[in-house]
C-alpha cells in the first residue's frame, strides 16, 4: 500500500505551461506560474487530432524550434527550483522516433545549458509479435466503434503504440528521475501522476489533469499558447488562469469538460474512467474555479488503448478552379465522367489500384462524410483533384491525367472551349507523400501497468552524458 | 414558439472524439432556454438524425450536461479521421446545419 502523505502535503501544484508542447507561452504567464511554487510542470506533448500520418511516418506535427524553445525554459526553470518536468506523447505521437525526436533536443538543450539532471525515457511503441500473443490470449478488444482485428491487420500496421496512465511516471518519480520523457501518454497521467503518488484523491487527480491538459484552452478567453496553474486539495482543486486577461469561470470549465469528450459526465481512461455526476464547479474569485466530487471508479481489469496505423499508399493532389455556371451546373456528371476516362485510360496500361478523389469547394467540400446533406452551390468552385496509389509515380500518373482531363474536358453545352480550370498554382500538382489511415483503436487488457512500459534512465552532467 | 438554435446558443460546435467517433457540442446563453429545451427534449436523436441524414443507430449517445448547460451528441464518424475521402481531419467544421436548426417550444 502506498504511504498517504497527505498528512504532510496539503496541496499539490501543479504548473501547466501549454496545451501542446511546442505551441508556446507568455514568459510572463510562466513567471507567475513558477512564483506559485508548483510541484510540477507538466505538458501533453500530442494528440491523434493531425490524423494518422504522423504515427505513421514517425513524423511530429508540431515544430522542432518551437518544442525546442518552450523546453528550453520549462527544463532549467524546473531544475532550478528542484521539481519535475514531466513530458507526454512525446513528439505528437508517442512512437520509438517521436520520442527520439525529442530526445535529441533535450540532448542539445541540456548540453547548451550545461544541465546536471537525471532524465527517464519511457517508451510506448510495441513489437506486432507482442500485439499478436496478446490478441490470440483473447486480452484484446475494439473499442466501439472500431471493429475487430486479425492478426493480419496488426501485420499489416506500421506502428502500433498504447496510451500509459499514471504508473510508469510514478515508477520513473521513484527511480529518481528530474525529467520524464514519455511516450504516447493518456493526455490527464502527466499531471497526475506526481499527486497520485503523493496519496491525493485519484478523481480529482485526473479530472484536473483532463483541463489541465489544454492548459488556458479552458479560460475565457481561451488561448492554447498560455498557462493554467492547478492547486489539488484534499476534496477539492483550483484552477487558476496565469494571464491577468485571462478568466477561470465555471461555465468555461464546465465547457471544457464536454471538449473531445463522447459523454461529459464519464471520462474513461486506462484503470477506469472518472465519473462525473456529483461534480460541482464553484467561482470562488473573478478569475478562480473550484471542482469537488469528482470520483475515480475501477475496472476490474485494467485496459491500456492502443492506437494503430496502416500505410495506404502515396497521395498527389492539384487544386483548380471554376467559375463556368455551366461547368457548375454539371460539376457531378463531370467529375464523374473524367474518373471514368482516367480508369479507362489506363486499365490495360497496369494501373488500376488507385484511389481518385474530387474535392468539391463551394459545393460539398467541407462535410463530405455526410453525403446526403443538401448542398447549396457557390458560384465559383474550389476543386481538388486527390489520387492516392501504391507508388508516389503512379499517384503523380493519376493526378496529372485527371487534371488535364478534367482541363479540356467537353461537356454538355460547353462555350468556354479554351480551358476548363483556373489553376492557382504552377506547377499545378503536389506530391503529398504517403498516406496512413487508423486501422487499430482497441483496448489491451494488462497485468502491470508499470512495468509494460520500458523505462531507460540517462544521467546528465553539465550537458554531457 | 420557434427558435433558431444559433440565436440561443453561445457556442455551436464539433469535433473527433479520438479517430472513430464525432461529437457536437450545443451550449445555451442562458439556464432558462437550457431548462425548457431539456424539458421538451427539444433536442433528440430523432431530430439529429434527420438533419445530418445519418441513421439514428449512428447516434452514441446524447446528453443534457448541466454544469455547461450544453446538449453535447455523440456519433460514430462516418469514417475514421484521415480515411481515404476525408475532408475534415479534425471534425471541427461539421457542426453547421445545427446553427440553422429551428425548434418549437
Amino acid at each position: 500500500m502506498k504511504p498517504n502523505k497527505i498528512g504532510d502535503m496539503k496541496e499539490m501544484r501543479v504548473l501547466s505551461p501549454t496545451a501542446i508542447l511546442g505551441y508556446g507561452f507568455p514568459m510572463e504567464s510562466f513567471n507567475e506560474g513558477m512564483k506559485r511554487k508548483p510541484h510540477v510542470i507538466a505538458v501533453d506533448a500530442g494528440s491523434t487530432d493531425p490524423g494518422p500520418y504522423y504515427l505513421g511516418a514517425g513524423k511530429s506535427f508540431t515544430d522542432n524550434n518551437s518544442v525546442k524553445r518552450d523546453l528550453a525554459i520549462m527544463i532549467p526553470a524546473a531544475l532550478e527550483s528542484g521539481i519535475p518536468v514531466i513530458i507526454g506523447t512525446a513528439g505528437g505521437s508517442g512512437g520509438r522516433p517521436h520520442v527520439e525526436l525529442t530526445l535529441n533536443i533535450i540532448k542539445e538543450i541540456a548540453k547548451e545549458q550545461g544541465l546536471t539532471f537525471k532524465l527517464a525515457v519511457i517508451q510506448s511503441e510495441f513489437e506486432k509479435e507482442f500485439i499478436k500473443e496478446n490478441l490470440r490470449e483473447g486480452k484484446i478488444e475494439p473499442l466501439a466503434p472500431a471493429k475487430e482485428i486479425t492478426e493480419a491487420d496488426v501485420d499489416e500496421s506500421v506502428r502500433i503504440v498504447a496510451q500509459m496512465g499514471e504508473e510508469p511516471f510514478i515508477k520513473a518519480l521513484d527511480g529518481g528521475a528530474n525529467v520524464i520523457l514519455a511516450g504516447r501518454s493518456y493526455d490527464p497521467s502527466v499531471f497526475s501522476a506526481l499527486a497520485i503518488r503523493e496519496g491525493f484523491d485519484r478523481g480529482l487527480a485526473i479530472h484536473m489533469g483532463k483541463i489541465l491538459e489544454c492548459a488556458a484552452i479552458a479560460a475565457l478567453p481561451g488561448s492554447g499558447s498560455d498557462s493554467m496553474f492547478g492547486y489539488l486539495r484534499e476534496d477539492s482543486f483550483v484552477l487558476e488562469p496565469l494571464s491577468p486577461v485571462r478568466k477561470c469561470t465555471t461555465l468555461s470549465v464546465a465547457a471544457h469538460t464536454l471538449y473531445e469528450k463522447t459523454n461529459p459526465y464519464i471520462l474513461p481512461g486506462p484503470g477506469g474512467a472518472i465519473n462525473l455526476h456529483e461534480s460541482t464547479f464553484t467561482q470562488i474569485k473573478d478569475n478562480m474555479v473550484e471542482v469537488k466530487g469528482s470520483k475515480f471508479v475501477p475496472t476490474e481489469d485494467y485496459f491500456v488503448k492502443l492506437e494503430g496505423v496502416k500505410k495506404v499508399g502515396y497521395r498527389t493532389i492539384s487544386c483548380a478552379a471554376t467559375k463556368d455556371p455551366i461547368m457548375i451546373d454539371q460539376i457531378e456528371s463531370i467529375a464523374q465522367s473524367v474518373k471514368e476516362r482516367v480508369q479507362n485510360n489506363f486499365e490495360h496500361y497496369g494501373i488500376t489500384d488507385f484511389f481518385l478523389d474530387f474535392k468539391i469547394y463551394g459545393k460539398n467540400g467541407v462535410m463530405a462524410m455526410f453525403p446526403n446533406l443538401e448542398k447549396q452551390v457557390a458560384h465559383e468552385l474550389m476543386i481538388i483533384i486527390e489520387a492516392v496509389a501504391p507508388t508516389q509515380e503512379q499517384a503523380d500518373t493519376i493526378c496529372g491525367f485527371a487534371r488535364s482531363t478534367m482541363l479540356h474536358f467537353g461537356y454538355e453545352g460547353r462555350i468556354s472551349t479554351a480551358g476548363n480550370l483556373a489553376f492557382p498554382f504552377s506547377p499545378s500538382d503536389c506530391k503529398v507523400g504517403e498516406v496512413y489511415e487508423f486501422n487499430m483503436y482497441h483496448l489491451m487488457k494488462v497485468e502491470n501497468p508499470a512495468d509494460l512500459f520500458p523505462i531507460n534512465y540517462i544521467e546528465f552532467n553539465k550537458g554531457n552524458h | 414558439m420557434e427558435y433558431k438554435l444559433r440565436d440561443v446558443a453561445s457556442v455551436i460546435r464539433s469535433k473527433n472524439s479520438g479517430p472513430y467517433e464525432l461529437t457536437f457540442d450545443i451550449i445555451f446563453k442562458d439556464v432558462e432556454m437550457f431548462n425548457k429545451v431539456k424539458a421538451a427534449k427539444a433536442i433528440n436523436n430523432k431530430m439529429f438524425a434527420e438533419l445530418y441524414e445519418i441513421d439514428q443507430s449512428e447516434i452514441i449517445g446524447l446528453v443534457y450536461f448541466e454544469p455547461a448547460k450544453a446538449v453535447k451528441i455523440t456519433i460514430v464518424r462516418p469514417f475514421p479521421s484521415g480515411a481515404l475521402g476525408e475532408t475534415d481531419v479534425y471534425g471541427a467544421q461539421q457542426h453547421a446545419p445545427l446553427m440553422n436548426m429551428k425548434f418549437t417550444l
